[in-house]
């Protein structure tokens, strides 16, 4: 019996997400679920009724009816008390959860025997686990606006230009925090043309933000920042001093600060003081994206946009709703991501794994009983980060002069010491008719030598077929013995060798014209 | 002809070889290169012809034999499939090889040869002969067992006898014995008993080289007896006082050990364990699982032929690194439809070629260009390794060995060290294989558990065509 998930709309004041999308819901129908949306609920992210219907929803008016008929329900938010009240017994819920907050909701939950999947419990640190970790999603989205959100108030250009009627500087745009939100806002900043700089207590993202066309500026000070599992941690009181020196530093050269420091269960750090506000030029921006959790800034006004000594501080605690439908898409396709998880014999039926990490990681719930917080994960194999005693380079040069790097000093001297030994025994015995041919052979391998590594690696083959057709120069030992001039006289085996070196000529023949045919088709097919 | 107008010949031909393997320093100038070959060949067949040293009764001889010849060169030029390029290569290396023996034979028996010579010359003259039918007869034997793997008449399955290595020795001593009493025998038919001794075990030393080395290896085997092939010409030169085969000989013997030399370097295996041989495939040989269970981590993504095109074409940047696999499916000229396909919408397409790709040094550019696929766009492996993390997608066809990270990542892999296409940076890697089955090293590959690693299953061929009706439509 295929489980019919559900989707309500979403309640909370001023959220226009959703939880799936049309697009979406043909790809769970296709894993053999039914699916019913509240009607009314992709109104606000631009999906209509007719959209889901005509994905295969069925489109249930009225909340109570529709939480009644589902089996699963995908939310976005938070759900209420009320939401929660018109569950289902022994139902299941899948969204945003955040128990250590929630600890009322969670009870509640429990005692309608309910199993809950809280996409924020999601172990990140799990690759595999990526492709469902909305938490990544919806922060990359809330980036993007956040930056949107700064150029809408911002007076000027973005970008450098040189109009006819004089030069404009481009904008400098600060960013404190390189985390997902960090970094999509870096990498939209970077893209309108703005200079940008950013700013993390974890070292290792500085590369990122490079790749993505920022600068990464450092904090003059040494101490390690990661905190497991892609946040932050606490830092020092030395750290945070010489952290609150290079804002100040910034807040007086750039145009706009996009904030986005959280440390997970503790409120936003305050990196932005108010005298650090005053200090900035007037007209400048401040985008506090950790607004909702008390704000980056002291001056914050979360869920507002104020002037505050002639600087724009915008607290929006709404970013993702203010991009519904990219939100919700990428949201909805998280989940999917996840049911296909759930549902790996695509039958409609869930089966929440409890030995699967990731989904041991995100259920909060199951079958009534609280099993939050999750063990640690055992880490796979591969992560543990293997002291990675890295092989040999391979030398880097190829093709051309020899490759490779010189050889050591003694292993230069020993070749050439026994190439002396074997010059010297030669030199001493062999007849000077020898010798004459033993030079030109010589030199001829250190041509060879020169000339072959000259050759390009794509036309190797073509040089082997070539080279082919010139050792069939051999055919001139051949012709030379079919019928010498003085060969009256001599008791000569004539027939035997005749036929001897008719054979090799007849041999050598073969690769003297197939060698070169066959090269010159070869290259023939070599065009631009 | 005079005997200084011949010398002079030989040294314009010795000059014009060079030039020709010059030419092939770029595709441009390559068929110039190759021209040049063919007339310095034929100043040298012609004044040898009408030198001083073949009289007008050799000349129907020659003009028989060379016309037999010549046509079976012309037509098996004409017929070959690209495929097969290391098929006939390999032949061909064993025809020089047999040419040596001959020559070296029917010159020992010739009084003429050993004329007026003095003690010292005639003894370093049997050694030249002794040497040259030697290396002759290697060659010959190697090549034709070669030519029976390469075409799958033997299988690829090293063989190993027991003790091979004391047999090798064993079979040396013998040789140099015998080569005492050669060079120690009175007569002529005397000699002959070192000589065919010494000829036979030199044939089944080159049937048993070949026999060890494993199917991976071929490359390098192909290249080595190519080297062979050019040091048989030179000793024949030596035996014939004649200084244009030294050089020729050198030219090529040189040419073929630096193709050994890259061949086994773009493998990270030594000359000596790969003649020594014993590695390569067969018939899936298990891989040694390092330490139980270095099993990589992580799932595996299979995409359909559609999703594949969907990702072509929004991908602005592709490098596409084929591999045997692709030339056995004889998907080539469908990978090129696609190329021009995406060309056309301004995506940038490049292939990524692994010295080892293929069966023969160079062989996967040859089956490209055969394709149509313009070479400047075929980069080699050092010239686009470092562009792959700009790149949107990367996809790999019918190869295995020659893109597994394992080779840089995980020091205890028997591939560790090998250089490899670094495909697993690109943005998406698109596997394109016909299961998970290991390459010809037999090793785990962990880049199909990358999380950015898709697998599209199914035969080349058959997938490509798919990718690229998807991306017409």
């Amino acid at each position: 019996m295929a489980l019919m998930i559900g989707i309500p709309r979403e309640t909370a004041a001023g959220e226009k997400r959703v939880a799936t999308v049309p697009e979406v819901v043909e790809k769970l129908i296709k894993l053999g679920f039914k699916v019913a949306v509240e009607s009314g609920a992709g109104d606000a992210a631009n999906f209509s009724d007719d959209a889901y219907r005509a994905a295969g929803a069925e489109i249930i008016v009225g909340a109570p009816k529709l939480w009644a008929a589902s089996d699963i329900v995908f939310k976005v938010v938070v759900p209420t008390p009320e939401e929660v009240g018109l569950m289902r017994e022994g139902g299941n819920l899948i969204g945003f959860i955040w128990p250590a907050q929630n600890p009322e909701l969670m009870q509640q939950l429990a005692a309608k025997k309910a199993t809950v999947l809280a996409i924020d419990c999601l172990p990140r640190m799990l690759s595999r686990a990526q492709k469902m970790d909305a938490l990544t999603s919806q922060a990359g989205v809330a980036g993007y606006r956040a930056v949107i959100e700064a150029a809408n108030v911002f007076g000027r250009f973005f970008n450098g230009q040189i109009t006819a009627a004089g030069k404009v500087p481009p904008a400098k745009v600060f960013i404190a925090g390189a985390g997902v939100a960090g970094l999509a806002a870096i990498g939209t900043a970077a893209g309108l043309g703005a200079v940008v700089r950013a700013n993390d207590t974890r070292a290792e993202v500085a590369d990122q933000v490079k790749s993505l066309g920022g600068e990464f500026v450092k904090v003059e000070y040494e101490e390690e920042g990661g905190g497991g599992g892609g946040y932050a941690k606490v830092m020092s009181e030395g750290f945070q001093q010489a952290q609150r020196d290079m804002y100040a530093k910034q807040a007086k050269e750039v145009d706009i600060i996009i904030t986005t420091a959280l440390i997970p269960g503790k409120p936003a750090p305050r990196l932005i003081t108010a005298e650090m506000v005053k200090s900035m030029k007037p007209g400048s921006v401040i985008v506090d994206m950790a607004a909702e959790r008390g704000g980056n800034c002291e001056l914050t006004e979360p869920g507002q946009a104020v002037v505050k000594h002639g600087v724009t501080i915008v607290g929006y605690t709404d970013l993702n709703s203010r991009l519904a439908k990219q939100s919700s898409t990428l949201y909805g396709t998280n989940l999917f991501r996840l049911t296909e998880e759930l549902c790996k014999t695509k039958d409609g039926i869930i089966n929440v794994n409890m030995e699967d990490d990731a989904i041991r990681g995100l259920t909060v719930i199951k079958d009534g009983v609280v099993t939050w917080p999750a063990p640690a994960p055992k880490l796979p194999a591969a992560a543990a980060k293997p002291a990675v005693a890295k092989p040999a380079a391979a030398p880097a040069a190829h093709g051309h002069g020899g490759g490779g790097a010189p050889a050591s000093a003694t292993t230069t001297a020993s070749i050439f010491g026994a190439a002396a030994v074997l010059f010297l025994l030669i030199g001493a015995y062999a007849p000077a008719a020898f010798l004459g041919h033993f030079t030109v052979f010589v030199l001829a391998c250190f041509v060879g030598y020169m000339v072959v590594w000259n050759v390009t690696p794509a036309l190797h083959t073509p040089l082997m077929s070539v080279t082919n057709a010139i050792s069939s120069i051999i055919a001139i030992g051949a012709l030379v013995q079919i019928a010498p001039p003085l060969s009256a006289g001599l008791d000569r085996p004539d027939g035997w060798i005749r036929w001897l070196a008719v054979a090799g000529i007849a041999l050598t023949a073969v690769n003297m014209f197939g060698g070169f045919a066959v090269t010159r088709r070869m290259l023939s097919m070599f065009r631009k | 002809m005079s005997a200084s107008l011949a010398t002079v010949s030989y040294i314009g031909a010795i000059i014009l070889f060079i030039l020709s393997l010059g030419g092939l320093s770029h595709p441009e100038s390559s068929r110039r290169g190759n021209l040049y070959g063919m007339i310095g060949m034929a100043i040298a067949v012609l004044a040898t012809v009408f030198g001083p040293r073949v009289s007008m009764a050799g000349v129907p001889w020659i003009i028989g034999a060379m016309v037999v010849g010549g046509s079976v060169g012309l037509y098996a030029a004409r017929k070959v499939q690209m495929t097969q390029m290391p098929e006939l290569v390999a032949m061909m290396h064993s025809m020089v090889g047999l040419a040596a023996c001959l020559v070296g034979f029917a010159n020992y028996i010739d009084p003429i040869a050993a004329l007026n010579l003095s003690s010292a010359e005639k003894s370093i003259h049997e050694i030249e002969i002794y040497v040259g039918i030697l290396i002759g007869a290697v060659t010959f034997s190697g090549s034709l067992i070669a030519f029976g793997k390469l075409s799958a008449k033997i299988g690829g399955k090293p063989l190993l006898l027991p003790g091979r290595h004391f047999m090798n020795l064993a079979g040396l001593l013998v040789v140099i014995a015998f080569g005492w009493q050669f060079l120690h025998a009175e007569t002529i038919s005397a000699g002959m008993i070192g000589l065919t001794v010494m000829t036979v075990i030199a044939l089944l030393f080159g049937v048993h080289m070949v026999m060890a080395i494993g199917g991976a290896d071929m490359p390098v085997v192909v290249s080595m007896l190519n080297s062979y092939s050019g040091w048989a010409a030179a000793a024949t030169g030596f035996m014939l006082n004649n200084d244009l085969l030294i050089v020729t000989g050198a030219l090529v013997g040189s040419s073929g050990a630096i193709l050994s030399y890259i061949m086994c370097r773009a493998m990270n295996r030594n000359f000596i364990s790969v003649i020594a041989g014993g590695f390569g495939s067969g018939g899936g040989k298990p891989a040694k699982k390092a330490d139980g269970d270095a099993q990589p981590a992580g799932e595996v993504v299979s995409i359909s032929a559609a999703e594949t095109a969907e990702l072509l074409r929004e991908a602005k940047s592709v490098i596409i690194v084929p591999g045997y696999g692709m030339a056995v499916a004889q998907a080539q000229h469908t990978v090129y439809e696609i190329t021009k396909l995406l060309r056309e919408k301004g995506v940038n397409v490049r292939f990524g070629i692994h010295p080892v790709a293929g069966r023969m040094p160079g062989h996967m550019n040859v089956l490209l260009a055969e394709a149509k696929v313009p070479y400047d766009i075929v980069m080699e492996m050092d010239e686009l390794n470092a562009d792959f993390p700009d790149t949107d997608v990367a996809m790999v066809i019918g190869a295995n060995d020659i893109v597994n990270p394992a080779a840089q990542e995980d020091p205890t892999s028997p591939i560790a060290g090998m250089p490899v296409l670094e495909v697993w940076k690109a943005k998406t890697s698109i596997m394109m294989k016909r299961s998970m089955a290991t390459g010809y090293a037999g090793v785990d590959n962990p880049l199909f558990y990358k999380e950015n690693n898709r697998m599209l299953f199914g035969d080349a061929k058959k997938m490509l065509e798919e990718v690229f009706a998807a991306l017409k439509a």
